[in-house]
């Protein structure tokens, strides 16, 4: 088995290799290490990228927009995840964005999910059929768990989900109440002696 | 009274790291004062007449078990080499992550002794390999055989039985990622594992030693003497790999260098030192003499630093001796005061280091925060502004930007990666081939190029715009950011000047583990001495804090 470690380091020396810059090719080493460490295809699916790379070309996008549309060729996963990430804090008004064509998308995911720890919010991405949600990233779900990855996705939909309750009111209302069973009721000699403030409110 | 803390523009020169040397901080002291109380064992010693075989000690602490096993092999004379080009050692080891299983040394025997080319698992914390010092290794058999203990100017000489020539850990070659034991209480600080496994190995090479004389003459033969085994350490050659991890580890650096800087900064800031405490530096700092004048190199440069320390140690020993109260006001501060303005800065680090030995209340809290979780660090904070970029910077790189790199000197030499050995190396980019695949290790000139950019960039453009246009200025703007709250994570000196001298960078490293008696073979590689004078492991729940000076 290989360690986290080694392929951090393998992964950034080979995307050196493969025409990246050193601070680009850090992120993408993280960026592999992270998705192994959930449990996705990173190195796999690092190798079937950088094989047709010098065969084919992709397109790299600067400003990321509401909707983006590639040209002519797929986008490249990594130049998007690390503008993503790198652009977070503005894409972050945007709510919902849109990608067409991104080849590889499976690359981008990690890149997503250290964004979402950076804004605090959850984001949820949709690849054609294929589900991420990206949990801050402490952990990812996914409906596509150790398996193969799609090498292309026609739309890439990301929601950068707002902080709220995942359950109802109602819901909250009845575990407090069974909470409320663990307090003790306060009888005049324990609000005169269990707070250990003064005897009045307000001095 | 406030102290400052040392300027970083001073402490991280290169030359002023070259001149550190151990102290309370580091990592060789600090793993033998938390392990003091874990039960020690010889788990199993299993070698046959000449020394070849399997061993295993282990450190015990309720359900927590450490377990070094070494494996002692045959090798011809001519396939001994301390290079990392070396494929074959008289010895490899590897520490174990609980009581290895039968299937377990199975396993570890046939890859352990590969080293670099076998594979290792999560089970396994850190790996190693040593050859024997063969002149002090035989003396030492053919004279316990015979009864008699060794020649003591032999064994003073060189220091050890065996040399390691690597020590690896965190995830290399399989080994277990950092990550996953990084919770654990008695690791927290940094390369503990790796101190573990060299201070069992010394004691692997005494019971070596014992048991082939014993079988060479069992009637007569004696155990070599404990207080000779002390005495002893583990020699260690270290190359150019060591540079480019205190390049390559920034917030870890300044943690290491921040810890002793605020020792410094609170002891010089004590009012009034105590009796004992003034004891324990002047006796530490008389009794260390030894370990400067039995300090033997081949090498003109060390030979040349030694003398000026020993000059300027005894110069120091006189002032305090003769001139100084030390019931003056903030003692310490005045000897630091002294030492700027009278002594080399070998001396300099050599007194800051005995400075910090009677200050445990000092010392001990900021072990703890040797350690840096670096993957915290790593994000840049691309809504930050030009502005603030240049001013990071002007501030914290100052020295830095007044080099010029379009003299050829100062764009001398090059770091790569040996695809023979996938080590790192340092060559000339004028007269060798390769410097197209030159290792992100020119932090300086880089650092100078984004400066030059960001003079014509507009004051209030975000990181990410910048990044966009600037995308092979990556890796240093994140140091930049790094550096901004981590004052002592670079070295303020240009690493490929002509100048250079790469062991410098080694020499700091290697002061940090505790290392003793730097010997410098070329610039490049060096031999050192670790747990020279320390107890042994059964010993251990006694020690003597200032061991290093007292055995």
């Amino acid at each position: 088995m290989k360690s986290l470690s080694e392929i951090d380091t393998t992964s950034k020396r080979a995307s050196r290799a493969i025409g990246f810059s050193w601070g680009e090719a850090e992120e993408i080493g993280k960026s592999v290490r992270l998705l192994e460490l959930f449990g996705f295809q990173g190195v796999k699916t690092l190798i079937q990228y950088y094989k047709l790379r010098p065969h084919q070309n992709f397109e790299n996008l600067s400003l990321i927009k509401e909707k983006n549309i590639s040209e002519k060729n797929s986008f490249c996963p990594i130049s998007l995840g690390i503008n993503f990430l790198d652009q977070i804090r503005s894409i972050e008004k945007l709510k919902k964005i849109t990608f067409d064509n991104v080849a590889f998308p499976l690359l981008m995911i990690s890149f997503l999910s250290r964004s979402s720890e950076i804004i605090g919010k959850r984001i949820s991405v949709k690849f054609d059929e294929i589900e991420f949600l990206l949990n801050l990233n402490v952990n990812i779900s996914s409906n596509l768990f150790n398996k193969d990855f799609p090498i292309s996705a026609k739309n890439v939909k990301i929601d950068l989900l707002e902080n709220k309750d995942n359950f109802l009111e109602d819901d909250w209302k009845t575990l407090y109440k069974l909470s409320e069973e663990t307090f003790v009721n306060e009888s005049d000699s324990l609000k005169k002696g269990a707070a250990g403030a003064g005897l009045t409110d307000n001095d | 009274m406030q102290v400052k803390l040392r300027d970083p523009n001073t402490i991280m020169k290169l030359s002023r790291l070259g001149s550190f040397h151990q102290s309370r901080l580091s990592f060789l002291r600090s793993f033998l004062d938390e392990f003091k109380e874990w039960e020690y064992k010889n788990d199993l010693f299993d070698l046959d007449e000449n020394g070849f075989g399997t061993a295993i000690y282990s450190f015990k602490k309720k359900e927590r078990v450490y377990s070094l096993i070494c494996f002692a092999n045959k090798i011809n004379d001519k396939e001994r080499s301390d290079r990392v080009i070396a494929t074959k050692w008289d010895a490899a080891f590897t520490l174990h992550d609980g009581v290895p299983l039968k299937s377990d040394i199975d396993r570890l025997k046939n890859e352990v002794p590969k080293q670099e080319v076998g594979r290792l698992s999560y089970k396994e914390l850190t790996l190693s390999r040593a050859n024997k010092s063969i002149r002090v290794f035989n003396h030492v058999i053919d004279s316990l055989s015979k009864g008699k203990q060794p020649d003591l100017d032999l064994l003073n000489n060189v220091g050890y039985l065996y040399r390691t020539t690597a020590v690896y850990g965190s995830g290399k070659f399989g080994l277990a990622d950092r990550f996953r034991i990084k919770n654990r209480e008695e690791i927290n600080g940094p390369f503990r594992l790796e101190m573990m496994l060299v201070y069992l190995v010394r004691q692997f090479t005494f019971d070596q030693v014992n048991h082939v004389a014993k079988f060479k003459n069992p009637k007569k033969a004696v155990k070599l003497d404990p207080s000779i085994c002390r005495n002893l350490g583990i020699g260690n050659s270290t190359g150019l790999g060591m540079a480019p991890f205190i390049v390559n580890h920034p917030t870890l650096l300044n943690n290491w260098i921040m810890s002793r800087e605020i020792a410094l900064q609170k002891i010089r800031e004590i009012k009034k030192v105590n009796f004992r405490e003034i004891k324990i530096f002047k006796e530490s700092l008389k009794n260390s003499l030894k370990n400067i004048t039995s300090w033997n190199t081949d090498s003109v440069y060390q030979k040349k630093k030694i003398n000026s320390l020993l000059n300027d140690v005894k110069k120091f020993l006189k002032f305090i001796d003769s001139d100084f109260n030390f019931e003056t006001n903030y003692s310490f501060n005045k000897i630091y005061l002294w030492l700027e303005k009278n002594a080399c800065e070998e001396c300099i680090e050599y007194v800051v280091s005995m400075m910090l030995e009677p200050f445990d209340d000092i010392v001990k809290p900021l072990i703890s925060k040797m350690s840096s979780d670096e993957d915290q660090y790593f994000t840049i904070p691309t809504d930050r502004k030009i502005n603030d970029l240049r001013n990071i910077i002007e501030k914290r790189y100052s020295d830095i930007l007044k080099i010029n790199f379009k003299k050829k000197e100062n764009n001398k030499n090059f770091w790569f990666i040996s695809k023979n050995k996938e080590e790192p190396r340092y060559a000339d980019r004028f007269e060798e081939n390769g410097s197209e695949l030159e290792q992100p290790l020119a932090i300086a000139r880089d650092i100078k190029r984004l400066y030059e950019i960001l003079l014509v960039s507009k004051n209030n453009l975000t990181i990410d715009k910048f990044l966009i246009e600037n995308p092979d200025l990556r890796h240093v703007i994140r140091r930049a950011f790094i550096i901004e709250n981590f004052p002592y994570s670079e070295i303020q000196d240009n690493t490929i000047g002509e100048d250079v001298i790469p062991i410098d960078m080694l020499r700091l490293k290697l002061s940090f583990f505790g290392a003793l008696k730097f010997d410098p073979r070329s610039d490049k590689w060096l031999r050192i001495c670790m747990f020279q004078g320390a107890p042994l492991p059964t010993d251990l729940k006694n020690i003597d804090q200032q061991w290093v000076y007292n055995s």
